[in-house]
């Protein structure tokens, strides 16, 4: 569907798109000497799945980082859906409609499945210190976030599972708590740092489905991914970073097709292939 | 029956005013460790400033009551120390900052160029008539044997398992509310609340506070019950004592540091009387009376790496719950 | 309690020399107590308050001397206490000859009237006469505060190599320090009778030994079974608190010196004079620095050490074995901490705490420097050690650990990197 509005986009490194729902322009972050991320311009089209690829240690975790405020760039700006987001907090950043999620699963092991979504849930008046005690005062959010929760937890397969605690469920399932709390903070894009890292195969396609669903509700994903079956399965628009660069934009078929892509995967020595990406600093952060 | 008498001795110490102001301080550490994840190690500070505080305020003609709050108050002022520098970055800074500044704290009171203001390494004494005037409790000892208390021992020890109980009903209420979710959430992994748009370092420093103001509260207590306070009641070790009752009984539950406090000075008092015991009849010749407190500390230190270990969901923890370990 | 540390390492260059008169001892009845006379030059010193506490710190009773300079305080029960001479209740021009002796610990035998001598001196000698600025003295105070550098960098060392390649920052690292520092003390001074430099050589090899210890009979086991970094801090606050107490219940509650350099004579350097013991402190110090630099950056040992704290997973694809690395980090920390022990029992005495008390400053000198470089720590060892006895020019003794603190927290305000840290991340 979205294919259609990008059809007339021309497949060049920061090319502007009909209706941007996330503009970057010049962002850099350095690590010493190193050039992590120098992004001059990039567009992420509305209701569309975008995804992210790139070599070993191209910066593609690192720009979703400083995206959503968990690293900070040494220059640059971005504005989503209108909104200027850099200089703000991580925590600030969904309030926009702007969530992430991260390539290592985070899930909240020693809370429920049901407390893992609630928790993410806005506005919710009990989560004030001042009249946390009074239930009455926050009964009514709860229960619209505890119905919202669980008509995701029904999306993504998950009501079984409601009162386990998150830490016992498996790899795949903790992608989809992951996602469907995500989603509870009520986002207009969601950043998905390697959605399938770490799934199995079998899996893999359901993921696939659950994301198609989420753009053909309106929402936005841009997402990194290294299993490039994947990406070019369900992506509507795919950048390519190297180096901290956007080297390569467009359809996924001209992409693929990219000289510059090629070289980027060959020099690095890292061919096409799904790799356990690890980027250098990420360890650091945790 | 000496060994009878020991036991009894133990026991009236687990149900003490000691054990007692450990059980609200751990109440506290409880709330910071236990279930927001803080790695506080200097909860002994935040109990120097309820002692101070209340003998301060009496000392300069205030009532008691009002100095208690006044220790509160200055409690608030301890977490912000605390935790402006140290809570936006890793765990392990908070655990370096919070034994310094908490050890800093101690010296500066007992410094003899603060003493026209803090007394220095005197202190104070006699502050807490107005607590035991209004004692309800007639005149006469209430107990049998060895397990007896005064009157007003009795008072304080009611008063302070009172405030106990209050304070472990207060986190009850909180872990059950959404402000509670969050702040488990926070120990379990911050990042990721962070992500969900929760402003992850305010909740630290409301828990970081809350626990320091039962300390605080704690600490007064304790300046009540001897009569006496002095800046070298206030060492490192007490904060570590509180934790090894905290983890004893269970970090991250609700009834864990109360079990863990009591079950503690148990160990603690019966050991130490054994070991006298044995010091007095000539069978343990090898140690002096004066050892008896090295070894206290040596239980102590053991029984924490011994739980992290073997038992690191303490006594009143679910197994499969285990606050400790990783997952 | 970090006044200690830091306040002893004045002892060496003292600059009042005005010696101090002996004192009989006051008259006593039965039963065990201290007591003493305080003089100046056959005057008695009326008014000064004395306190007398345990070693572990509470309080036993406190005395004021009497027109003719005599105290006395008796004891209830025989055994060690602590008696300090409170500096700031002397008449105005009367100061301790030596500021690090104004606290002193005794053993007091059953029925002993333990006789406590305080030397005074006068203030008003040739150092502190001219109001304001003196280079010697500035100049005599930046060597103590090299050697207090030197001494608490080669301790913070070892704390933030462990930091490098663990990620666990170890609260038992005073009582690695402490550990060198006795072990040595049993070879010099204990039941061996060796020269200070075996009994040190002594020392380290047991503080290696200690280290392997650790990592392999506690520390390797706990990561085995996954145990949380959190609870691994708690691990190793049990362990200082029973290392300390075991170190108290067996070497004593009492400091004792090593058998060799406890007293010095002063040599002239131009502008400076300095103790051979502080310039060979200062030497062995700075060469262990160096020889640790040349391991990290020249050997295949240092540099696997550095690429697993760069990146424990990058270093383990890559063919390195992150445990031996980590077995080797725990030695090479140990013995760090245990060079730091023994340079610091030579400066004061061995004492069963002393690694204890210099933590809060190793603590600040690692958040200073960067914690988790090995040269950062070093760097922020120095600028704490010479900011902290420079300030005393100026400041109240007591105040000069509010600086070390001053220092970690603006440090970790505004730069929680520390120095040569790079920045991990923004909350």
């Amino acid at each position: 569907m979205s294919t259609d509005v990008l059809a007339a986009v021309a497949a060049e490194p920061g090319v502007p798109k009909p209706n941007p729902i996330l503009v970057v322009d010049d962002v850099r972050r350095t690590f010493g000497g190193l050039v992590a991320v120098d992004v001059r311009h990039l567009e992420v089209e509305r209701g569309t799945i975008t995804s992210l690829i790139g070599p070993n240690g191209a910066g593609k975790t690192t720009l979703f980082n400083c995206l959503t405020g968990f690293d900070r760039p040494q220059a640059g700006y971005w504005a989503f859906d209108g909104h200027r987001l850099e200089g703000r907090f991580a925590y600030q950043i969904p309030r926009y409609g702007l969530v992430r999620t991260f390539q290592l699963t985070k899930a909240l092991d020693r809370l429920t499945v049901m407390e893992n979504m609630l928790l993410a849930s806005r506005g919710n008046r009990g989560e004030r210190l001042l009249g946390a005690l009074l239930r009455p005062s926050w009964r009514h959010t709860e229960d619209a976030a505890r119905q919202r929760a669980e008509r995701l937890l029904e999306t993504f397969e998950l009501t079984r599972m409601g009162h386990d605690l998150a830490g016992t469920l498996s790899g795949g399932q903790r992608k989809l708590l992951e996602m469907a709390r995500a989603l509870m903070t009520e986002p207009a894009a969601i950043l998905l740092d390697e959605p399938m890292a770490g799934v199995n195969p079998r899996l893999r396609q359901t993921l696939c489905e659950h994301i198609e669903g989420l753009r053909d509700g309106g929402l936005t994903v841009f997402l990194i991914e290294h299993d490039m079956d994947v990406v070019m399965g369900i992506s509507d628009w795919v950048v390519c970073m190297a180096e901290g660069n956007v080297i390569s934009e467009g359809p996924p078929a001209v992409v693929r097709a990219d000289p510059a892509v090629v070289d980027a995967y060959l020099g690095s020595h890292d061919g096409l292939a799904p790799v356990d990406e690890r980027e250098s600093h990420e360890d650091e952060t945790s | 029956m000496d060994v009878l008498n020991v036991f009894l001795d133990a026991i009236r110490v687990a149900i003490g005013p000691q054990a007692a102001v450990f059980a609200l301080a751990g109440v506290g550490l409880n709330l910071q460790f236990g279930y927001a994840g803080l790695l506080n190690f200097g909860q002994v500070a935040f109990m120097l400033a309820g002692a101070y505080g209340a003998s301060m305020t009496v000392d300069a003609g205030g009532p008691l009551w009002l100095g208690i709050l006044v220790g509160m108050a200055a409690a608030l002022v301890v977490a912000m120390l605390f935790g402006l520098p140290a809570l936006r970055l890793r765990a392990d800074y908070l655990a370096i900052v919070t034994i310094s500044v908490g050890e800093i704290i101690r010296l500066l009171v007992r410094s003899s160029t603060l003493e026209p203001v803090t007394n220095g390494v005197f202190g104070y004494r006699d502050f807490a008539a107005w607590f035991y005037a209004i004692n309800p409790i007639p005149a006469g000892r209430y107990g049998v044997g060895n397990l007896a208390f005064p009157a007003r021992t009795l008072w304080l020890i009611v008063v302070a398992w009172t405030l106990v109980l209050l304070a472990s009903l207060l986190v009850l209420g909180l872990m059950r509310s959404p402000w509670g979710r969050v702040v488990r959430g926070i120990r379990e992994d911050e990042d990721a609340v962070r992500s969900l748009g929760k402003n992850v370092f305010m909740y630290k420093l409301q828990a970081l506070a809350l626990g320091g103001l039962m300390g605080a509260l704690a600490g007064s207590l304790r300046a009540i019950d001897s009569q006496a306070v002095r800046p070298d009641f206030f060492l490192t070790i007490t904060t570590f004592m509180i934790y090894a009752a905290v983890i004893l009984g269970g970090a991250g539950t609700i009834i864990g540091p109360t079990i863990g406090a009591m079950a503690l000075w148990f160990v603690i008092s019966f050991s130490e009387g054994l070991l006298r015991l044995g010091i007095e009849s000539g069978v343990i010749e090898f140690l002096d009376p004066e050892d008896v407190a090295a070894i206290r500390f040596m239980i102590v230190g053991l029984a924490l790496i011994l739980l992290v270990v073997f038992r690191p969901q303490g006594l009143a923890g679910k197994p499969e719950a285990g606050l400790l370990d990783e997952h | 309690m970090l006044l200690g540390v830091a306040g002893s390492v004045l002892c060496a260059s003292t600059l009042w020399t005005v010696p101090a008169t002996p004192q009989e001892p006051a008259p006593s009845d039965s039963g065990q107590g201290v007591s003493g006379v305080l003089r100046l030059d056959e005057e008695p010193v009326d008014g000064a308050r004395i306190e007398v506490e345990t070693p572990e710190g509470n309080p036993v009773d406190t005395t004021t001397s009497a027109g003719d300079g005599a105290w006395s305080v008796p004891l209830v029960t025989p055994g060690a206490y602590v008696v300090r001479l409170d500096e700031a209740t002397l008449p105005d021009g009367v100061v301790l000859a030596d500021s690090t002796k104004g606290s002193l610990t005794v053993e007091v035998r059953p029925g002993q009237d333990r006789v406590i001598i305080f030397q005074l001196a006068d203030e008003s000698g040739p150092t502190t006469s001219e109001e304001g600025f003196d280079w010697r003295r500035l100049v005599s105070l930046s060597v103590d505060g090299v050697r207090l550098g030197i001494v608490l960098g080669v301790m913070a060392m070892g704390l933030s190599l462990i930091f490098g390649v663990t990620r666990l920052i170890n609260f038992a690292h005073g009582e690695l320090v402490t550990f060198g520092a006795i072990a040595a003390w049993v070879f010099n001074a204990g039941a061996f009778r060796f020269p200070l430099f075996l009994a040190g050589i002594v020392g380290l090899l047991l503080s290696a030994a200690l280290g392997w210890g650790l990592e392999r009979g506690l520390f390797r086991p706990l990561r085995r079974r996954r145990t949380s970094t959190v609870a691994l801090i708690v691990v190793t606050i049990g362990l200082s608190e029973f290392l300390r107490s075991f170190y108290q219940l067996t070497f004593g509650p009492l400091p004792e010196p090593y058998r060799d350099y406890a007293l010095q004579r002063e040599i002239d350097l131009g502008p400076l004079t300095v103790t051979p013991k502080s310039l060979g402190i200062i030497c062995i110090g700075a060469v262990a620095i160096v020889l640790v630099a040349f391991l990290l950056q020249r050997t295949r040992l240092g540099t696997a050490m550095r690429a697993v704290a760069d990146n424990k997973d990058l270093a383990a694809s890559s063919g390195i074995d992150v445990q031996r690395v980590i077995l080797h980090v725990w030695i090479l920390g140990a013995v760090l901490a245990g060079l730091g022990g023994i340079l610091l029992g030579v400066t004061q005495k061995v004492e069963f705490d002393m690694g204890f008390k210099a933590l809060l400053l190793i603590f600040a000198a690692v958040v200073v420097g960067g914690l988790g470089t090995a040269y950062g720590p070093v760097l922020g060892a120095l600028l704490l050690g010479v900011v902290i006895q420079v300030s005393t020019i100026w400041f109240d003794t007591e105040f000069k650990f509010v600086f070390a603190l001053l220092a970690l927290i603006l440090m970790l305000v505004f730069r929680p990197q520390g120095i040569l840290g790079r920045r991990e991340r923004v909350g």
